[in-house]
């Protein structure tokens, strides 16, 4: 059939225009935009919504009912009902929910957005708005939350009549939780929140310019099977997005199928249990000197739902020089981005790994599998050598304080298994993804991309939440902060109080901000420039006179009902950390004094070359093997060629 | 690979179609999206097409192949977004409307107005001290004219920036038909 000439092709189309106010859609129950709206979440089936209530959102709150079928948490910032939207979506892979108002409470959710977009949480944040007679007029509490959120959203709706409401919110959970998923923003005037309209569902969406590709096309799926085949050095480097798709069975049987070490980041700790062979650990700035070794030494590099973040990759130029790059991404934009892909493949990861796996069996009926036991060999080599490790002396506190490290791996071990983890953002974060016993998916939530503290305990109370929701409360969940990440987002106590959130909170109490004395230590001269927090300078022994400590985190515990514990020595620790998973009717905060001058091992300095990754001060392991690296090279490609 | 800014001297002139919905802030989020990355848009217009629910947006910038990769994905991304196509300068019909005000008295008038017809433009408001020409084409034939004018002085100068479309039966538009962008 010969295809319509333009001509034709458009004469359906009607000439006057169709964008019209009047009421399209009469059939339907008659309610207001706010009782749409709520009616809306319920039909979508919201459990749980966070937030904090306001002048331009009032009609929605009024529609909030006891007999409302979603459970709403009241926060008391609205940048922690973000924070707590991605820890329950993170937690539970449902999407999280949050409704604030404008101006104010709109631009406070904004850090929490972002977060969400760059760790890609699926996140719907419903901002009120000024009506629309007043928008532009800079009216009480406005704010161009669509215009403010433009770079850091997937997606945003400024929501101006009613009958509109059903539809929009249909199709912002539609893109929140598909693709690669991420945070939708609706800005609901008090025009449509107020206006009468005729409510029906389900709703139709008209999304034409979104349509994600979940499944691999044409031949890269036999070209990468093939790589597999050509390739003695195979390292699976796995991601966020992994995570997000729900794809650690397919990880674990690709690793089997074709023998080939993980490496993972940040976000994708737990993907494969760390009792698994196969995981070498967390690679890049913090990660293990296997994992970093293993993928700057590859001939062949599988990134699957990872994104060659700079915190992986070090100098980009260095990164992986001698590897093929097969790169498994939901979303084309990110191929290519950082590092060409040889062989690019666009999909959902567990989809595409569904029909990789196979196609890789197939390859290898015809081809063989190459023989990694030289790959092996030497990256167990530097797993045994090179170890996450704090028993060496400059790691023994030197003021009796506890060794935060230690305090990490008490706290792994003595937790229930099912236990979800939760970190703020700086040295205590990057010990907690080092020295937590990860054996399950979705069982780490931590802030990557952004990086943001304060996000530690609005997000524990988010997976908390969601823990009693899906799990019926089996997971237990372990927040591990630094007092001043938590200082961040402290005034949460009040809501996982309140809310029933028994979230148990470790403060490793260092008195500084940590992570950033590290570097003013490595990199600055010792200049310890506006990092002494002064909130964890006693010890046992000090006189209470004779120091201050602001806050004192056991009495701030206390005064938002929690439980609080000190530990200076470690069988104080053990106590407290006995104590604490014996509590579960409110939370427990310890408050753990460990040692300043600790820092983070294995490290790269921003910036530099992977090879350069300093396991102690002094101890370059890769700059050393790269020396050696040629006549690995030569090994391998002789065992290859018997 | 990631090259900032984006637009660097010596860099080869792109022409991107992108066919957007018709509706308010899409402009926007394009627009900044070029921004972000430190593109230097040479030249923009937009304005709906045949298809009222549609607007076209053209966009010339002069920028290395790797990030216009990278922007067009980028651009790909947002929803309101519909079709982008680079378009091959061999295959396509380029033009631009430029409003030019020369500075021409009695004494050279007859001068410019010889130019005006050499190139057959137009010239649609005339004064003692002034001639305003209104000439449309491709970049090379208004810069041309450009050249001959600057001689005389020009006052003032508008450029309306490139609207190109491909050579051929072929709309852009096609490649969305079916997808009805009403009621909203």
């Amino acid at each position: 059939m010969a295809l319509p000439t333009p001509l034709q092709a458009f004469s359906s189309v009607p000439k006057t225009s169709v964008g019209n106010d009047k009421q399209t859609i009469v059939n339907g129950e008659k309610m207001t935009g706010a009782q749409a709206l709520v009616r809306s979440l319920e039909e979508l089936g919201v459990k749980d919504v966070f937030g904090l209530p306001g002048g331009a959102i009032l009609p929605v709150y009024d529609e909030i009912k006891d007999s409302t079928k979603f459970r709403f948490v009241l926060v008391r910032h609205e940048q922690a009902a973000g924070h707590a939207a991605e820890g329950y979506a993170i937690s539970t892979g449902r999407v999280g929910v949050c409704l604030v108002t404008s101006g104010p409470g709109a631009t406070n959710v904004v850090t929490a957005i972002a977060d969400a977009n760059m760790d890609s949480v699926p996140m719907v944040v419903i901002t009120g708005q000024v009506g629309v007679g007043a928008i532009g007029t800079d009216a009480f509490q406005e704010a161009d939350i669509v215009g403010i959120t433009y770079p850091v959203v997937k997606h945003s709706y400024l929501v101006t009549r009613a009958q509109d409401i059903p539809r929009v919110l249909t199709e912002a959970f539609h893109i929140a939780a598909t693709g690669r998923p991420g945070p939708v923003v609706v800005d609901l005037t008090k025009t449509a929140q107020t206006g009468d309209m005729y409510f029906s569902w389900p709703q139709r969406m008209i999304l034409p310019g979104y349509n994600p590709t979940t499944k691999a096309h044409g031949r890269v799926l036999a070209d990468a099977a093939k790589m597999f085949s050509q390739s003695y050095r195979p390292v699976l480097y796995v991601g966020g997005g992994a995570v997000r798709s729900g794809a650690q069975r397919q990880i674990a049987e690709l690793a089997r199928v074709t023998g080939a070490p993980v490496v993972t980041t940040l976000q994708a700790r737990g993907i494969l249990p760390d009792s698994d062979s196969a995981n070498l650990g967390m690679l890049g700035m913090h990660g293990t000197v296997a994992a970093t070794g293993a993928a700057q030494r590859s001939d062949l590099l599988v990134a699957i739902g990872a994104r060659f973040d700079d915190r992986v990759t070090g100098d980009l130029t260095s990164f992986a020089p001698t590897a093929r790059v097969i790169h498994i991404d939901i979303d084309p934009a990110e191929i290519g981005k950082n590092r060409v892909a040889d062989v690019p493949i666009v999909g959902d990861v567990a989809c595409v790994l569904d029909d990789l796996i196979p196609e890789t069996t197939r390859t290898q009926a015809i081809h063989g599998k190459p023989d990694l036991t030289h790959w092996w060999a030497s990256l167990n080599k530097l797993r045994e050598d090179y170890p996450i490790d704090y028993d060496q002396p400059e790691d023994q506190p030197t003021d009796g304080s506890l060794s935060p490290q230690w305090v990490v791996k008490q706290l792994s071990g003595m937790a229930d298994p099912e236990t979800i983890w939760v970190a703020g953002v700086g040295q205590h974060q990057m010990w907690a993804s080092q020295l937590v016993d990860f054996e399950r998916p979705r069982s780490w939530i931590s802030s990557g991309g952004l990086g943001t503290m304060g996000y530690g305990l609005p997000a524990a109370i988010g997976a908390s939440l969601g823990s009693q929701r899906d799990f019926e409360g089996r997971k237990p969940v372990w927040l591990i902060d630094g007092d001043g990440s938590f200082q961040m987002s402290s005034e949460e106590l009040a809501t996982a109080f309140l809310d029933g959130a028994p979230v148990k909170i470790a403060i490793l109490n260092n008195s500084v901000y940590g992570m950033v004395r590290q570097w003013q230590t490595l990199f600055y001269n010792k200049h310890y420039s506006a990092t002494m927090l002064r909130d964890g300078e006693a010890t046992k022994d000090t006189a209470p006179e004779d120091f201050v400590d602001v806050p004192d985190f056991v009495k701030l515990a206390e005064a938002y009902g929690c439980v609080g514990l000190r530990a200076f020595t470690e069988e104080q620790a053990i106590d407290a950390i006995k104590r604490a998973n014996e509590i579960n009717d409110r939370p427990v905060l310890i408050d753990f004094r460990v040692w300043k001058d600790a820092m983070v091992w294995p490290m790269v300095a921003a910036g530099a070359p992977n090879d350069e990754v300093t396991y102690r001060p002094g101890t370059k392991p890769l700059r050393r093997a790269a020396a050696q690296g040629a006549d690995d090279a030569a090994q391998v490609s002789g065992a290859a060629s018997v | 690979m990631a090259n900032y800014p984006a637009s660097q001297p010596g860099s080869q002139r792109h022409t991107l179609s992108v066919l957007v919905e018709n509706r308010p802030g899409v402009l926007a989020r394009v627009a900044g999206l070029f921004a972000r990355r430190a593109f230097n848009i040479n030249s923009l217009s937009v304005s709906p097409t045949e298809r009222p629910d549609i607007s076209r947006i053209t966009v010339t910038a002069d920028v290395d192949t790797v990030p216009l990769e990278q922007i067009i994905k980028q651009l790909n991304k947002l929803l309101h977004v519909l079709k982008i196509v680079e378009l091959d300068a061999a295959t396509t019909v380029d033009r631009e409307l430029v409003l030019i005000k020369v500075a021409a008295d009695e004494s050279n008038r007859s001068d410019v107005l010889e130019i005006v017809r050499l190139f057959r433009v137009n010239v649609v408001d005339v004064h003692p001290e002034s001639l305003t020409i209104e000439a449309t084409g491709a970049e090379g034939k208004i810069d041309a004219l450009l050249g001959l004018l600057e001689h005389y002085g020009v006052i003032e100068l508008v450029r309306s920036g490139s609207v190109a479309v491909t050579r051929g039966p072929r709309a852009l538009s096609e490649k969305v038909l079916g997808s009805e962008i009403t009621g909203r």
